[in-house]
This record gives C-alpha cells, structure tokens and sequence, in this order.
C-alpha cells in the first residue's frame, strides 16, 4: 500500500473543506481562513507527487514552486486582513457581533 | 502488514482535514485561528515525511507562524473595534435598525446549497480523476540533478529558485512588495500595537532573542546554498524577531526612520531586477549568471532577498505605514510614562 | 558506537512518558493555570531525555551543540510563553481552580 496516497487524499479533502468553507461561511475572516486550507490543500498535493513512486529522486521544483506558493499566500492573507479591518472601519459595522462565551482558554470578551 | 511509519503517516493524512473541518466548524473565531495554527505545525511535520525540509522550515516560520500573528492581530484590531462601535451603538448614536449581526449563517436556499455541494463533489472527483492520471515518476529531478553542478549551489531546491526558474522568485519578490505597498497605501498603523504595558519578561526575551534571531537567519540564508535553509527561511526568522521588536514595543523599532523601512523593502526587489537587466544586457538570458560566479550572485541575491522579506513580512503584521514622526503626532494619545517606560527598556 | 547508540534510545524512549503524561494534563486539568503547569514542566523534562538522546546518537559536536541550543531555546520560550499566557488570563480576571 502506497502511503503517499494518504496525502493526495489528504491534500484534496483540505481542498474541498477549504473550497467548501470559502461558499458556506458568511464571515470575512472565516472565508480567508478557507482559503488558507485551500492553498495547503494544494501545496500537499503538489509535494506529494513531487516524491513520485519508486524513484529516489525527488523533484526539486514544486519544492520550489510550494516555498514560492507560501510566501504569496501569507502575503494576500496579509492584504485581505488589512482590508477586511478598513471595511469595518469605513462601513462603522462591527464585524465580530456576539459577545463571546467564556472559553476555558481564558478569553472573555468584555 | 504497515509499519510504524506507515500508520503514523495514516494518522498525520487524517489529522489534516479533520483539524480543517474542525477550525471552520468552531463557532469562536480565536478557537478557529489557534486550531489554524496548528494545522500549520501539522502541515510542517508533513512536509519533513515528505521529504521537503525547505518547505517545512517555512511553512513552520510563515505558514504557522506568521500568518497565525497575522490572524490573532487582525481579529484583535477588529476587537478593539467592535468595542469602541458597541459603545456607540449603546449611546444612541447609531440608528439601531441599521446593525446587522454579520456573524449570521446565511441562509442559503437547500436547492442553491444542494446544487453548490453537487458542483464541489463533481471538482473534487475531476481533481482526483486526473491526479490518477499523473504519470509517476521522477518529473524533473533527473533533469536538476545534471544541471546542478553548473548552478553554483549544492541546494537543489535553491538552484531551482534562484537560478533554474529564477524568474518565479523574481515574480514572487514583486509580489510581496506589492503586498507591503498595498498596505501601506491603506492604512497608517498604530504603535504600540498592544494594549497593555510589555513586562519585564517579553522586554527580556525580546533582548535576549533578536540578535539571537538575526544571526539564525544569517545562518539560513548561508546554508540554503548547500541544505536546506534560503532566503525566505532566513527572511521569515529576520520578520519574526521584527514583530517580537513590536509586539514588545522597543523604541529602537519606532525610530527607524520611514526612508530606511523603504530601502529595506526594496533593496531584494531592486537587486533582483538590476540582476535581470544587467544579464539580460551582458548577452544572456533573463536571470543568467556567469558560470563561475553564480554561487556568489546568488549568495548576493539572497541576502538581499531575506533582508527585504524580513521588513516586508514584519511590515504586514504591522498592518499600515509607518506612523508620523513624533514631532507632530505622538504627544498627544501617549502618556509620557510610556514613553518612558518604553525608553528604558530600549536603550541597551 | 553500539552502546552509545543504545544508550540514545533509552534516554528518547524515557523522555516519551513525559510528552505523554503533559498531553494528558493539558487534556484532563481543569483550567488554565493547572494546564499551563502540566504543559511546560512535563514537555521540558521530555525533551531534555529526547535531546539527550540524540546527542549520544549524533555524529559530531556541531550536532550536539545545535541540539543543545534548541533545547536552551524551547525552554527560554516555553517558560516565558507560559508567563504571558498566564498573565494575560490574570489580566481577564480569570479565577484559579480551586476544589469545589
């Protein structure tokens, strides 16, 4: 049994949770959060066929092409961060409505 | 029969969605963002199974790292927000019918949401249909490892950045710039960018762990030439150590004056460029060194490259432009306790 | 070379029940503080065994030196991290168990 398989699916179910996530959730950080696990889906399931079967070569460039993919990643993320607290700011609508629970990691909100 | 590594590679492959599913699921948005970080972690271990230390390394730095700070300070700024704007609301000065709670799932229509899954099923399916259909093999490993003598480098992977496909790396500089230069023209940020007073303890571990950081990113950029380790590795070390310096409020970091924030954005960019142009100019192709030295262009690059995504990436989580000098504008919204206090624990 | 390397397992087979019994805690203890408490006192032991361990299998001094430097440095920052996680949670006026 091929154990590089595991990866493949695990790279397309990221995909799909991601893609998933991205339609069904309303907020904007939740949406930039799924895109996030889409691109990690993607990244695996790149690295995952650059080690390819039987060979002991790996394939150096989707290596290439993942560190590249990161960096971009975290850099959109960054603008879509930015943005998602100007619409706050500019619409003067609060974005984080709910007061939140009391959570047993500690954080309590107002 | 599977052997240890097998089953733990099973375990790791369904840890992933499953922690995916779980951080979308969680109804806490800081719930949601700490599990993101850990799938990040998660994600890192993978890379090292899978043989990809390079990506590992940073996926740990910028993957996990980064983008979870990135994360927990824009749910924060938007906190703070929300705090000043539930205020308000509570002083009758907003209209009340106008508030919409955006937290609300929308209420997609089954049909809509039915056929939506139906499209996404078919995607997936096609997806998997043609990663069946990817012929196995070494792909393009052969081809790098007879080249590789001539790149100037032992690192596959850096040859691969920097001299094979060395205009993807040029692109992707760009893009970050333009990252830094969008969020810059969007906003001006707003030190400190916490609330609360920095204790002794993050004042000293902040003293004890920059220079310590910035000698590690050296160090990654200097042995990306031969394992694994390059210029983004040892930039995203340099970013960590620049948002520790802000997060810990050094006054070192508020005095750095904007034009050298902006030559340091653009020096791995402009070098780059002036590479391209001057090979391009010498009679060659875009990005292609002379033979014998282009283990030290690259170094060259490199270095320039980390420099400027440790201030770009440090630059992001600081989330605008560099605030006015503090002539003009500082005076008034900080006590000169903090300032103070600040200075104290600065100046070293 | 045998030995030493035997000696290497024992010590990263020994460090283990440390990883475990923290995880566990982190798990079962009833709230931050006590969490925070079984998280950095348990790992730090574990990875000091596993460290160890590795330093008898490693092949050279660099080896041992840099594993000696991650070490320092895990616990630089898990003891400072936990200092600010709790001290952020005291800043939320967050009460320490105490058996009801």
């Amino acid at each position: 049994m091929n154990t590089l398989l595991f990866y493949d699916f695990s790279g397309l179910a990221l995909l799909a949770i991601g893609l998933h996530g991205l339609i069904r959730s309303s907020h904007p950080l939740r949406k930039i959060l799924a895109a996030n696990l889409m691109t990690s889906g993607v990244f695996l399931i790149m690295i995952s066929g650059a080690r390819g079967t039987g060979q002991t070569m790996i394939d150096p460039v989707p290596h290439a092409m993942v560190l590249t993919g990161i960096v971009v990643s975290v850099s959109t993320t960054a603008v879509a961060l930015v943005l998602v607290c100007l619409v706050q700011e500019t619409t003067n609508r609060a974005l984080l409505w709910q007061k939140r629970k009391r959570e047993k990691w500690g954080r309590t909100d107002g | 029969m599977m052997d240890a590594m097998g089953i733990f590679d099973m375990v790791l492959a369904l840890a992933l969605p499953w922690l995916g599913w779980r951080l979308l699921a969680s109804p806490d948005l800081f719930r949601a963002m700490v599990l993101f970080i850990s799938l990040g972690l998660l994600m890192a271990l993978t890379w090292v199974r899978l043989q990809a230390p390079d990506v590992a390394l940073a996926e740990a730095a910028i993957g996990a790292g980064l983008t979870g700070a990135l994360f927990l300070s824009a749910l924060r700024r938007l906190e703070r927000l929300s705090e000043a704007e539930r205020r308000l609301a509570f002083a009758g000065k907003r209209e009340e019918e106008d508030e919409i709670p955006p937290e609300r799932h929308r209420r997609a229509k089954p049909v809509a949401y039915g056929l939506a899954l139906l499209l996404l099923a078919v995607f997936v399916l096609l997806l998997a249909w043609s990663l069946a259909q990817t012929p196995a093999g070494g792909g393009l490993g052969p081809a790098v490892g007879e080249q590789l003598g001539q790149s100037g480098v032992r690192s596959e992977v850096t040859a691969v950045l920097l001299n094979f496909r060395g205009y993807d790396t040029l692109l992707e500089v760009m893009v970050l710039f333009l990252a830094a230069l969008g969020v810059w023209s969007l906003t001006r940020v707003r030190l400190p960018l916490q609330d609360e007073e920095p204790g002794p303890v993050l004042a000293t571990l902040v003293r004890l762990l920059a220079p310590l950081m910035i000698m590690v990113a050296g160090y990654l950029v200097w042995i990306g030439g031969s394992r694994a380790g390059g210029a983004f590795q040892g930039g995203a070390v340099l970013a960590a150590a620049g948002v520790l310096l802000l997060l810990a409020n050094v006054t070192v970091v508020r005095q750095i004056p904007a034009a050298l924030l902006r030559w340091g954005l653009a020096l791995g960019p402009l070098l780059f460029l002036l590479t391209a142009v001057v090979c391009v100019a010498a009679g060659g192709n875009l990005l292609e060194y002379p033979p014998q030295r282009a283990g030290a262009w690259i170094l060259l690059i490199e270095s320039a490259s980390a420099v400027s995504i440790g201030v770009t990436l440090a630059a992001l989580y600081a989330g605008g432009r560099p605030p006015e000098p503090p002539a003009q504008d500082r005076g008034g919204e900080q006590g000169p306790g903090r300032d103070a206090d600040a200075d104290a624990g600065g100046r070293q | 070379m045998g030995l030493l390397h035997n000696l290497g397992t024992v010590c990263i087979l020994l460090g283990i029940p440390f990883f475990i019994s923290g995880t566990i805690g982190l798990l079962r203890f009833p709230d931050i503080y006590t969490r925070l408490h079984a998280l950095t006192k348990a790992d730090n032991v574990g990875l000091g065994f596993v460290v160890l361990g590795l330093s008898l299998q490693a092949d050279g001094w660099h080896t041992v030196a840099r594993l000696l430097l991650i070490w320092l440095l895990v616990l630089i920052a898990s003891s400072a991290s936990c200092h600010l996680v709790a001290r952020a949670a005291l800043r939320k006026k967050i009460e320490p168990w105490s058996r009801p």
